[in-house]
């Protein structure tokens, strides 16, 4: 219900068994709450793993059987004058396709299409054996159209989007090749059948006569064609609709009405409130509007993340305020910041949030990043506490060591400047690529009280008079002098 | 001398909300409140407040539309949900001077009020933010020839703008850079100026969005 997860986790989950259409195609109703024995599979053919028309291999998975044993005896069984065949073609016809994804492997292939053409050989020899003219005239033109059917069937049953006649939109030269080749050999056949010899010169003739007959057919019934067009289209929006609603409802149903329910037990504890209320509004924030990809394709969505999973954790308010933004460069193509630069400054970040939420003692934390063509900066601040550096103890300088590890060992650079009673500022740069260290310092930390170990050469017009931080009347600020040197 | 506001906002339930914390100060007065763009409109041109506050999110046209029906007079702050940068830059184009979010507590309100109505910019610092990102970011299409005087920040009120995105209070940003905070607002003023009528490519897109220019 709260994102709670590791940081990279994608904004959206899948949700609830009974929003997921594959699951729902397969037959199952909602997760039940006590595990009775999963329900029964329904019979659909393999998509994805098929090799002909998938009917074996979803025979198989709803038997629970062994996709060989079950070709096998599609072989076996059109030995019996072609009776194995024309189960296949009714079964392909009636069982509805499935949604697995995973194609078969070269092996399986090889050995379905020997299996298939066994079964189609066995279905003429046997008939053949039995009587010979008849498997001449009858038996091997209907296996021909058997084939012929089979190769134009199989085009129509791939997914995807569709075009003129269904196929699909956008045809390849093979699937071209399969469908020409299966009408001719729908038409071979059922020639022979009809005309007891194989004619080559009638061939031409009776093609044509075959696209006549279905222009003219076609052409009689365009309204009905259109008005059913208009309707799966209608139809189809509809259920678009319906079932973002439905998605929308139940997004909804899970998060914010949980969260409202939660706030009204919850009313005496006002922190607790402003809590809830807070990382829900965060969530719904995202849902409605921004897009879910991975975490790492931006800076400031990631900063987003980390510093909603610090307001969850520790009870206090994060606003990231971000000018800019670069990805994470993970194929190291040069744009983007470097992956190892990427997450020492996340890591470093949430370090310095979580140490002002501990120890500041107030309940907001300001997080400012800015992306520059040379380097990212990042400002962490809260107006609590502070602390005087100089008086830390050894032991206790673990916080700005591992700060300053993470982010110095990248070549970066790290400021850390407390007041006692005026608050801390922990200010991260980080340059954008591999060859060296944070430039000097051109802008971001503005007119910080110029004691910064950077060199002085790079101030762009600044008023602020360096060498100001002794004795600045009343603030005893200090600094950890960046240990880089440069 | 008492300030008096104008409350505008779709949300029935907020309004009577930020009524009832604004009674408690003693020098705010709220004369009236709108549901809807016409109805603010009629509403500010008679009731003539000193300070509108303004939602950004409403039908008909939302604040903008607002903002572009009312006459000279009233300063508008916008208060919103929303946080996205469009909304946020299109309604300081229209005139806003100022935008908060609506989680910010009663005081803080107030005080903007008073800010604002005393002539200042308010920044938040997401506000803050956008006009930076916008104002240094790198536009994908050649710029129209930019006039510097408009169309670009002094290094002082880039420094004033970074502070104020960081989260620095205007006393801070005085300290910190070692002004007063009479020159804070002005450099704040200045920043929204340019905000409201610079040709950047990244803010003018945000006006043609939304038609205002």
């Amino acid at each position: 219900m709260y994102p709670t997860g590791p940081l990279y986790e994608p904004a959206r989950g899948a949700g609830p068994a009974w929003t997921d259409p594959a699951g729902a195609a397969r037959g199952y109703g909602p997760a039940p709450v006590l595990d009775v024995g999963a329900p029964p599979v329904r019979l659909v053919r393999r998509s994805g793993g098929r090799i002909v028309g998938g009917v074996a291999g979803g025979l198989a998975d709803h038997l629970g059987l062994d996709v060989f044993t079950v070709r096998m005896v599609f072989v076996l069984l059109s030995a019996l004058a072609g009776a194995g065949i024309v189960a296949y073609g009714l079964l392909w016809v009636f069982t509805p396709g499935g949604y697995d994804e995973q194609a078969p492997s070269p092996t399986e292939r090889r050995q379905a299409i020997g299996l298939a053409m066994l079964g189609i050989g066995l279905a003429v020899a046997v008939s053949w054996l039995m009587n010979a003219t008849v498997a001449a005239k009858v038996i091997a033109p209907i296996v021909v159209v058997a084939v012929g059917a089979a190769l134009v069937w199989r085009e129509y049953d791939i997914d995807g989007p569709r075009s003129l006649f269904g196929l699909p939109a956008r045809p390849t030269v093979i699937t071209w090749a399969r469908i020409v080749s299966g009408i001719t050999l729908v038409v071979l056949g059922l020639g022979v059948l009809v005309l007891a010899r194989i004619d080559l010169g009638s061939l031409g003739s009776a093609l044509i006569a075959v696209v006549v007959t279905l222009v003219g057919g076609g052409l009689l019934t365009v309204p009905l064609w259109l008005k059913m067009a208009r309707a799966l289209d209608a139809e189809r929006a509809a259920r678009i609709r319906n079932e973002e609603r439905e998605e929308i409802a139940s997004h909804l149903h899970d998060s914010v009405l949980q969260t409202l329910a939660l706030i009204q037990r919850q009313a005496e504890d006002p922190h607790e409130v402003v809590r809830l209320a807070r990382s829900q509004e965060r969530e719904l924030r995202r849902w409605l509007f921004e897009d879910t990809g991975p975490a790492h394709s931006s800076l400031a969505a990631a900063l987003r993340t980390i510093a909603g999973e610090v307001e969850d954790q520790h009870g206090v308010k994060v606003t990231p305020v971000t000018v800019g933004d670069v990805t994470m460069d993970v194929t190291d193509s040069g744009d983007g910041l470097p992956k190892e630069h990427f997450t020492a400054l996340l890591g470093a970040t949430r370090e310095a949030m979580v140490n002002a939420a501990k120890h500041a003692g107030v309940p907001t934390v300001d997080l400012f990043a800015e992306v520059e063509p040379h380097q990212v900066s990042v400002f962490v601040r809260d107006r609590g506490a502070g602390f005087d550096p100089a008086e830390v103890p050894g032991d206790r300088q673990g916080l700005a060591k591992s700060i300053r590890g993470r982010i110095e060992r990248r070549g970066g650079r790290v400021e850390i400047l407390s007041t006692p009673g005026r608050g801390t500022e922990v200010r991260l740069f980080m340059p954008r690529d591999d060859t060296g260290e944070a430039a000097t310092d051109a802008g971001p930390s503005g007119a910080d009280e110029g004691s910064q170990a950077s060199g002085a050469g790079s101030d762009d017009g600044r008023d602020a008079p360096s060498g100001a931080a002794t004795g600045s009347g009343a603030r005893a600020t200090r600094e950890f002098a960046s240990g880089t040197g440069h | 001398m008492t300030v008096r506001v104008f409350l505008v906002d779709d949300h029935a339930v907020f309004r009577s909300g930020v009524r009832a914390e604004l009674s408690r100060e003693a020098d705010l007065e709220v004369v009236g409140e709108a549901g809807g763009v016409a109805e603010a409109i009629a509403g500010i041109n008679s009731t003539e407040p000193d300070v509108v506050l303004l939602d950004v999110h409403m039908p008909d046209g939302g604040g903008v539309a607002v903002l572009s029906g009312i006459e000279e007079g009233p300063v508008c702050l916008a208060l919103s949900v929303s946080d996205a940068a469009e909304d946020v830059i299109a309604v300081i184009r229209a005139g806003a001077r100022g935008y908060v979010t609506k989680t910010i507590s009663g005081a803080e309100l107030a005080d903007g009020i008073r800010r604002v109505a005393g002539g200042d910019a308010v920044f938040s610092p997401r506000l803050a933010g956008f006009v930076l990102d916008s104002f240094t970011g790198r536009s994908p299409v050649p710029e129209p020839p930019l006039d510097p005087e408009l169309d670009s920040l002094t290094p002082r009120e880039l420094e004033v703008l970074r502070l104020l995105a960081r989260g620095y209070t205007y006393r801070e940003i005085a300290e910190t850079l070692f002004i007063s905070v009479k020159t804070v607002e002005t450099h704040a003023s200045n920043v929204l100026r340019k905000t409201q009528q610079s040709n950047r490519n990244a803010l003018t897109r945000w006006a043609h969005r939304r038609r205002i220019d």
